[in-house]
């Protein structure tokens, strides 16, 4: 007895970190096992037998492929958007003084702050009065949007922590204008652009609530696995689930082994 | 401008800076010979570092013009100029290591085989073994070497140093001083050298140029400013001084004879800055070194000839290579003096009475409507 206490006590914190990952990766074990399903009913809530077929016809229901390359293509254009636009905005707020700068300042994260719901139909009502069709591009707008404030949060912390006079050396070094931009102060700010595009990515890859209001007749991925889990759940959600799993641990592998070398060299 | 030069002359013409209704520099005329090694020296805020940003091409004058080599170069932006700066905190690439940092000036100039150069260039600096680091990796000191690489293996013309050694420990400060001053003896190139610390500048530089409130003071060789400073700053900042308020009495020959302390001193006209005239007021100074004190009860051995004064020891305290005493005097204020510690006479100390005398030759004299507490207190004008 006294001897497992022990055992416990030493091997807590390894018991505690277990225990946080289950509890963290259980869901998406879940998802993973019920991807090999194959139910009786609709419902892919209970397990039958082991089967391979929703792997291999991920397209196999309707609409879900079409969905999923919108919202991939979605997510790919608002996070060239938002990052583009929100380090132009990064630099212009960590440089310059000008008059609507405290301002600019302040609104930049009240997509951030403001309850979703609140911006979703917000803006839905300012599209209505404009009288804009719904669809793709009011899709598009809209999660600029709300990206936009993250990649500034990112990119200017970035950008402030930057010694100025690294762009006077490059420049006192020979470097036009350009070059100084191109190799000294956007490498510099680089990581802070990745993690501002990466976070873009992610949050408007699963949006759903504004997409929701702002879609019209349009369907994204979000609202596909929404819209069927009213009739049933067909067991493709979970290969396309297990599958953006897959992709993300990937990245982030990626990203710690890059920058594991990087500290090395 | 790729191929080695020798060090040009920088010619500034009426040049000036000012920010709303600050004025920076005020309108100021230098000129750097070729392959000196100038040393712009003054407190923080006196406007020196601006006027190396405005050689630089970091920022732009208000009025006048930098000349380099007879060439105008006031309209050309810092990537066009053959000027390259050392800055205060390095600014080194953090994304960068050691090897392209040094190689950062060649490449955007387009030069094709860099390898040989800058593995010279490491060699030159101690740092070979050094080139695949990253800047963060290495001390102040290395780091130091590494923006003097990267900026001399471009050959410019003219290098440009800001208080590049303001950061390092006081050896590490000295033996880099001797470094640079050899590399700029081996290379040719003109240095610029802007520092607070006057005796970096006095070590280094062949000429000194002392900077107050946007404006140049004097300038001169290190020996000439310290030995005839021209104002009361001037004398205050390099060094210690002396200053007492005299009356000039009388002038007889090439000689000066004052009222003073009390008593009578003499000095040359020609060591005089200020406008000579019988009854006017002047500041007589005196460096502490050249004092020599003697205890009152030797006063008869004091040769004739030499500026007198007599006082009280009322502190002293002993530095190893000389003693300083502060004496007081009772018609002018508190006298520094620096005494060599080679025969140390047991008498003097804190309440003695002495005699100070000294050549009247090391007299100095200035004019007598300046500030005579300019430039001693440094830390709060930098404030």
């Amino acid at each position: 007895m006294t001897a497992l206490t022990r055992w416990i006590r030493r091997n807590l914190v390894v018991i505690a970190g277990i225990g946080t990952l289950a509890y963290l990766i259980l869901p998406n074990v879940v998802v993973l096992v019920f991807s090999f399903n194959k139910p009786n009913g609709r419902f892919n809530y209970a397990w039958q037998r082991f089967s391979t077929d929703a792997w291999t016809d991920p397209c196999g229901v309707a609409d879900l492929c079409g969905s999923l390359s919108l919202s991939l293509k979605i997510a790919i254009w608002a996070t060239i958007g938002a990052t583009v636009l929100g380090t132009m905005i990064s630099f212009a707020l960590a440089r310059y003084r000008f008059r609507a700068r405290p301002a600019v300042n302040s609104l930049i994260f009240l997509p951030m702050a403001m309850p979703e719901v609140v911006m979703a139909a917000s803006l839905a009502t300012l599209f209505l009065n404009m009288g804009v069709d719904f669809g793709f591009w009011t899709i598009l707008i809209a999660h600029i949007m709300f990206c936009l404030s993250f990649v500034v949060t990112a990119v200017k912390a970035r950008v402030m922590s930057m010694d100025p006079r690294l762009e006077q050396a490059a420049q006192d070094l020979y470097a036009s204008p350009a070059q100084t931009f191109l190799r000294v102060t956007l490498p510099i700010a680089a990581p802070g652009i990745a993690a501002g595009a990466l976070l873009s990515f992610a949050l408007s890859f699963d949006d759903f609530i504004i997409t929701n209001f702002n879609a019209g007749s349009t369907v994204t991925f979000p609202m596909f696995v929404w819209g069927s889990a009213q009739r049933g759940t067909p067991v493709q959600i979970n290969v396309i689930g297990t599958a953006m799993f897959a992709v993300a641990v990937l990245c982030v592998l990626v990203g710690q082994l890059a920058g594991a070398r990087r500290k090395r060299s | 401008m790729t191929q080695p030069t020798s060090g040009g002359d920088v010619r500034l013409d009426r040049i000036s800076k000012t920010y709303g209704s600050f004025t920076a520099v005020h309108p100021l005329d230098l000129h750097v010979p070729a392959g000196s090694f100038f040393a712009l020296l003054g407190a923080s805020g006196c406007g020196k570092t601006t006027t190396l940003r405005m050689i630089a091409g970091l920022e732009e004058p208000t009025t006048g013009t930098v000349r380099l080599a007879g060439e105008d170069i006031t309209a050309l932006p810092p990537y066009k100029r053959p000027v390259n700066t050392v800055f205060q905190s390095y600014a080194l690439f953090p994304h960068l290591d050691i090897f392209e940092n040094v190689a950062f000036g060649l490449r955007r100039r387009g030069v094709k085989s860099l390898k040989k150069q800058v593995e010279e260039m490491l060699e030159l600096v101690q740092l070979g073994d050094f080139a695949r680091r990253k800047p963060q990796q290495l001390s102040g000191g290395q780091q130091q070497r590494v923006a003097v690489a990267r900026a001399l293996i471009n050959h410019p013309r003219v290098l440009l140093l800001d208080e590049p050694l303001g950061a390092l420990d006081l050896k590490l400060r000295r033996q880099m001083q001797l470094e640079l001053k050899r590399i700029q003896t081996e290379v040719g190139i003109t240095f610029i050298h802007v520092t607070h610390d006057q005796e970096e500048a006095m070590t280094m530089a062949d000429t000194v140029a002392v900077m107050n409130g946007g404006r140049v003071e004097q300038r001169g060789a290190p020996a000439e400013l310290y030995e005839n400073p021209g104002t009361t700053f001037v004398a205050n900042f390099l060094g210690t001084s002396n200053l007492i308020e005299a009356e000039i009495t009388d002038k007889s020959g090439g000689d000066l004879v004052l009222s003073a302390a009390g008593g009578k001193l003499a000095m040359p006209a020609e060591r005089c800055s200020a406008p000579v005239r019988t009854g006017g007021k002047l500041l007589v100074g005196v460096r502490p070194e050249k004092i020599t004190l003697a205890h009152a009860e030797d006063a008869g051995t004091v040769p004739e000839g030499r500026n007198r004064i007599t006082g009280r020891i009322v502190d002293s305290s002993f530095i190893g290579v000389s003693t300083q005493y502060l004496i007081t005097t009772p018609d002018c204020p508190e006298i520094t003096v620096y005494e060599q510690n080679i025969e140390r006479d047991a008498r003097l100390v804190p309440g003695a009475e002495v005699v100070l005398h000294w050549n009247p030759a090391h007299t100095f004299g200035l004019d007598a409507a300046q500030d005579i507490d300019a430039g001693t207190e440094l830390d709060e004008e930098a404030a």
